[in-house]
């Protein structure tokens, strides 16, 4: 047994955690600022908080993925992290050439108390940042919050630093992408042609985290929002936020500056939330949904009623973020299964409010948001009464190989298996990925292990 | 063959070519760590120094090297991460450390991360607190039979004493060997400040605790610096099985408290990684006089000279017959393999860059393969590492070696006696025998090869832009960068999935893996047909 000191005796915890279904704040802000075209994310710590995370971006990925660091050694943890900063904007565009830094601190320089606004102006005084680029900077204390956090701020900087509002208002419809796959984007993205609806996406991972393999590296991939495009954010009619936990407090910020409305709405995951994102976007796109797109749904509607006695009342323990799960879930209630155990490390209310909308008629189900949501107490709860699936990230695969339960791998970090940013599961197409891959795990499962007169032809 | 590869390519300019690029100060520094081999007059490198900030490195942090590398391959004590989530997470069952409980029983946490996770609360108020409560819940929930704290970076700052809090919490919970280390990310320059304090823990607080003489052989060794990566301890153990030898302890692939405790009852310590363990070794040899020597099970070769080694400073002629007799039996499937790889590896070039150890162990495999080697350096190593111990007297401690605790062991009073007399020692030296020395890695390169620590990426996409190797060794973070460059990258941290690579059966596995690299075709199909050839039109004939 992997996990063999997991047992379903829950004690009542208020210090430990113990197999975190989260991580820290700034590998969200990394990640975000990757999807910024021509950036170099750098981490204001010490050296180890930017190997981490570009380890941990790289394994997912299986793409490179650039970052600098201050390097903090001993004495810049007394004296500040100024003068390594200092050093660091002058080396990176010097060597790396980049058009933007984006600046995220760490649980160091926050407690140190490191001010980066002042830190940035000495260098533009000092003349360290040529004519043209950018130093931008977020705050992303690695003990407030989560990885969905630094996300949430990085995105948010872009706002500060970039959006403009001008007279000249466009007809365009922006939409903040929470923390999905370059491959869930790029769907969406197709889904907006179809639709011939004019968006502007940002952060944009396509093509960034997705490269094709030509035999020549590009530091700065030809994907990723330009800082053009950010700053014409400022002068769209409306903003749709996909995911409430990444994009928010992004959407507030850009109405508070530049006057553009929004909305928020989930991360298409599963047919209900992409109806929700297509109607939304025909609305304040002002374009009508084409057939074909009501076509694409009604496929994925028969693929899921052709099988959906394989689907009916199967148990299903997920971990991951917000964000993720809470479209997740509901689609997997619209198949009819059965969402028992939900945990995510990331803390926040509307979690917690969504799921009781979602889960009323489950009144078995159990979830829990925040610090001791961790995946050790869902494994607790799998072994109190077991389920049939597991949804979540290649941490899940410990679990499921004791407890002998298919996983299906969604979420972050997956270091295990290939394909996650190269097909979707967002939109309808998506959904038929995410069904067919839950419908083959099931009958996998079953094909495995039932009597041998039950293997069957045809299922 | 070598030679000829050697001849067409000139390194001696790549350092003034690169240095421009960067700033001025940047530049002289960094030129520093840039030398050309040359095994009979070993130069001067700059190592185990500040990497520049902004420059893209492939280190890590003190933290990792003490949490992550020397005690996270120990099944049976809970590592307590005291600090936010991130640390502990990244900590997670990422280095492949392969670990084998002997059964149901036996305790296995490394599938677990257990972590303080601090708030800002515990930022503003302190988190000792919170720390003691996590103990308390490791230990109703697991009862493990020791506790280790690791600090984080913030945790120094604000001021929480871990080892107070260990004693405290040992007091607490008697029978429970409970212990902090003071590792948080920013005190060296690198994951070896982590080496280092670990080192000094593990002799603190583990080794020399148990007086028990355990095993079925009589002689009696520990492997240390060999943390069982894809299961290379399990190689190397079952070698020294065959051969009649004792493993009494491992540091620390597939190791337990036990074991630890039990390491000064070894009579020789036997070195892989020198960077990252050569405290302990020193500290056994003067606590309690086991001589150590450095050893490497990485290539055939050197496998057979390594095991040649511990019969000869054991002296009993059985255990050298059955040393040779293994060897003989041994080398008959490496020969095989090795012909067969080689009719596809021979006259390939690589380039290493990675750890305190690897990027000189490698060579033998690649020599073994007719691989040639044109550049290599260390991720975190110390010039003695490069130029030999020898130069330890005359590296300057600068600031940040300085902050790093230096523990000073004394003889053990009751435990201490030495293995071999002085006339023992100086007739195996004789012999060709070396005692607690390493000669480093460039003592082993030939002449002219590019040498670099710490390598940026800068350097590295230069290297391959100019000297276009067939196989680049690094780690996670390297890899996808140099593959889009259609140059496959090996990576030597965690061997993408493979080994074991250590001793016979590991040298067997690598040369299948470099052969498989060699031979694979997908880099050769990058440009679709439509780029590679002239598009001729169509041509339709109308009436």
């Amino acid at each position: 047994m992997l996990l063999k000191h997991t047992t379903g005796l829950e004690i009542d915890r208020k210090a430990l955690t113990i197999n975190p279904a989260k991580t820290c704040q700034p590998v969200g802000a990394m990640y975000a600022a990757l999807g910024i075209h021509g950036c170099l994310p750098h981490s204001h710590g010490s050296q180890g908080c930017c190997s981490y995370h570009r380890s941990a971006l790289s394994r997912h990925f299986r793409e490179p993925v650039m970052a600098s660091t201050s390097s903090f050694s001993e004495g810049s943890s007394v004296f500040g992290g100024s003068a390594n900063l200092l050093q660091s904007i002058e080396t990176i565009f010097t060597v790396y050439k980049p058009e933007v830094i984006a600046v995220h601190t760490t649980c160091l320089s926050e407690t140190i108390g490191d001010d980066l606004n002042q830190i940035i102006s000495k260098s533009k005084e000092d003349g360290k940042v040529p004519d043209g680029k950018y130093v931008i900077y977020c705050n992303t204390p690695s003990y407030v919050g989560t990885h969905v956090t630094g996300y949430s701020n990085q995105v948010a900087a872009l706002v500060k630093f970039f959006s403009t509002a001008t007279p000249k208002k466009r007809n365009v419809i922006n939409l903040v992408s929470g923390w999905m796959e370059p491959s869930d984007q790029r769907e969406i993205k197709r889904l907006v042609s179809v639709l011939e609806a004019r968006t502007l996406m940002f952060p944009d991972m396509t093509d960034v985290l997705d490269t094709p393999l030509t035999g020549t590296y590009k530091m700065y991939p030809d994907g990723g929002t330009t800082v053009n495009d950010l700053k014409l954010t400022g002068d769209s009619k409306f903003t749709l936020g996909l995911g409430q936990y990444c994009t928010e407090d992004t959407c507030i910020k850009l109405e508070n500056k530049c006057k553009v409305k929004f909305e928020i709405l989930d991360i298409p995951i599963g047919f209900k939330a992409t109806d929700r994102f297509l109607m939304a976007l025909s609305r304040h796109a002002n374009v009508p949904i084409p057939d074909a797109l009501t076509d694409e749904r009604g496929r994925l509607l028969d693929l899921i009623s052709d099988s959906s006695k394989y689907l009916y009342g199967k148990r299903v323990a997920l971990f991951g973020d917000p964000d993720t799960l809470i479209p997740l879930t509901e689609f997997l209630v619209s198949m009819d299964m059965r969402p028992v155990y939900i945990v995510t490390g990331t803390p926040g209310k509307s979690f917690d409010e969504r799921m009781t909308v979602i889960l009323k008629d489950i009144p078995e189900a159990k979830f829990m948001s925040g610090e001791m949501a961790d995946m050790f107490r869902l494994h607790q709860w799998i072994k109190q009464e077991g389920v049939d699936l597991l949804i979540g990230n290649t941490y899940g695969k410990y679990i499921a190989r004791d407890e002998n339960i298919p996983l299906i791998r969604y979420g972050f970090p997956i270091a295990d298996r290939p394909g996650h940013n190269y097909f979707a599961k967002t939109g309808y197409a998506g959904a038929a990925n995410l069904a067919v891959q839950i419908i083959s795990a099931i009958l996998d499962q079953k094909d495995r292990t039932c009597l041998e007169e039950k293997v069957e032809f045809q299922q | 063959m070598k030679n000829e590869i050697k001849e067409t390519l000139n390194m001696d300019n790549f350092k003034e070519e690169i240095l421009d690029l960067y700033p001025k100060k940047v530049g002289k520094k960094r030129g520093k760590s840039i030398v050309l081999s040359n095994p009979d007059d070993i130069p001067e490198i700059q190592a185990n120094v500040r990497t520049v900030p902004g420059i893209i490195t492939q280190r890590g942090c003190t933290y990792a090297g003490c949490k992550g590398v020397v005690l996270g391959p120990t099944r049976d004590i809970i590592n307590i991460t005291h600090g936010p989530i991130g640390c502990g997470y990244y900590s997670w069952l990422t280095r492949r450390n392969q670990t084998r409980p002997v059964s149901a029983e036996d305790p296995n946490f490394m599938t677990y991360c257990f972590s303080t996770d601090m708030h800002d609360s515990n930022i503003v108020f302190g988190g000792e607190d919170k720390l003691k409560q996590a103990i308390r819940e490791a230990y109703e929930l697991f009862h493990p039979k020791a506790i280790a704290i690791f600090s984080t970076c913030p945790v120094g700052l604000i001021g929480d004493d871990v080892h107070r809090v260990s004693r405290q919490m040992k007091e607490e919970l008697p029978g429970v060997n409970i212990f902090g280390f003071s590792c948080e990310g920013y005190r060296g320059v690198s994951q070896s400040a982590g080496h280092h304090i670990a080192n000094n823990g593990l002799f603190q607080n583990l080794i020399g605790r148990n007086d028990e003489i355990k095993g079925k052989y009589k002689f009696r060794v520990n492997v240390l610096g060999e943390y069982n990566i894809g299961g290379d301890a399990f190689a190397i153990d079952s070698l020294f099985d065959k051969c009649g030898i004792e493993i009494v302890s491992t540091m620390s692939g597939n190791s337990t408290i036990e074991k630890f405790e039990n390491a000064h009852t070894a009579d020789l310590s036997l070195v892989m990684c020198h960077r990252s363990i050569n405290y302990v070794a020193e500290m056994l040899e003067t606590s309690f006089g086991i001589p150590w020597t450095k050893a490497n099970f990485i290539g055939a070769e050197a496998t057979a000279k390594s095991l040649r080694k511990v019969g000869e400073y054991f002296g009993d002629q059985e255990l050298i017959d059955r040393i040779e007799k293994v060897i003989e039996e041994e080398m008959i499937p490496v020969k095989e393999a090795v012909e067969k790889a080689r009719t596809k590896t021979v006259g390939k070039t690589a380039m290493l860059f990675v750890g305190g150890s690897r990027a000189h162990h490698y060579q033998e495999l690649f020599n073994e393969l007719g691989i040639q080697i044109l550049s290599a350096g260390y991720e975190f190593g110390h010039r003695d590492d490069y130029e030999g111990r020898r130069v330890i007297p005359t590296i300057q401690m600068d600031a940040d070696s300085r902050n790093i605790q230096e523990i000073t062991v004394s003889q053990d009073a009751t435990r201490y006696h030495p293995r071999k007399t002085e006339e023992e020692l100086e007739e195996l030296k004789e012999k060709g025998m070396e005692f607690n020395n390493y000669e480093g890695m460039m003592a082993d390169m030939q002449k002219g090869l590019l040498v670099i620590d710490d390598l940026s990426h800068y350097e590295m996409e230069k290297l391959i832009e100019l000297y276009k190797p067939d196989i680049f060794c690094a780690g996670v973070k390297e890899k996808y960068v140099v593959q889009k460059m259609g140059i496959p990258l090996k990576q030597l941290h965690n061997y993408d999935s493979g080994g074991p690579y250590a001793a016979f059966e590991g040298a067997i596995n690598f040369y299948k893996d470099i052969e498989m690299i060699a031979c694979s075709t997908i880099f050769k199909q990058l440009k679709a047909p439509w780029e590679r050839e002239d598009v001729v039109e169509a041509q339709y004939v109308f009436n």
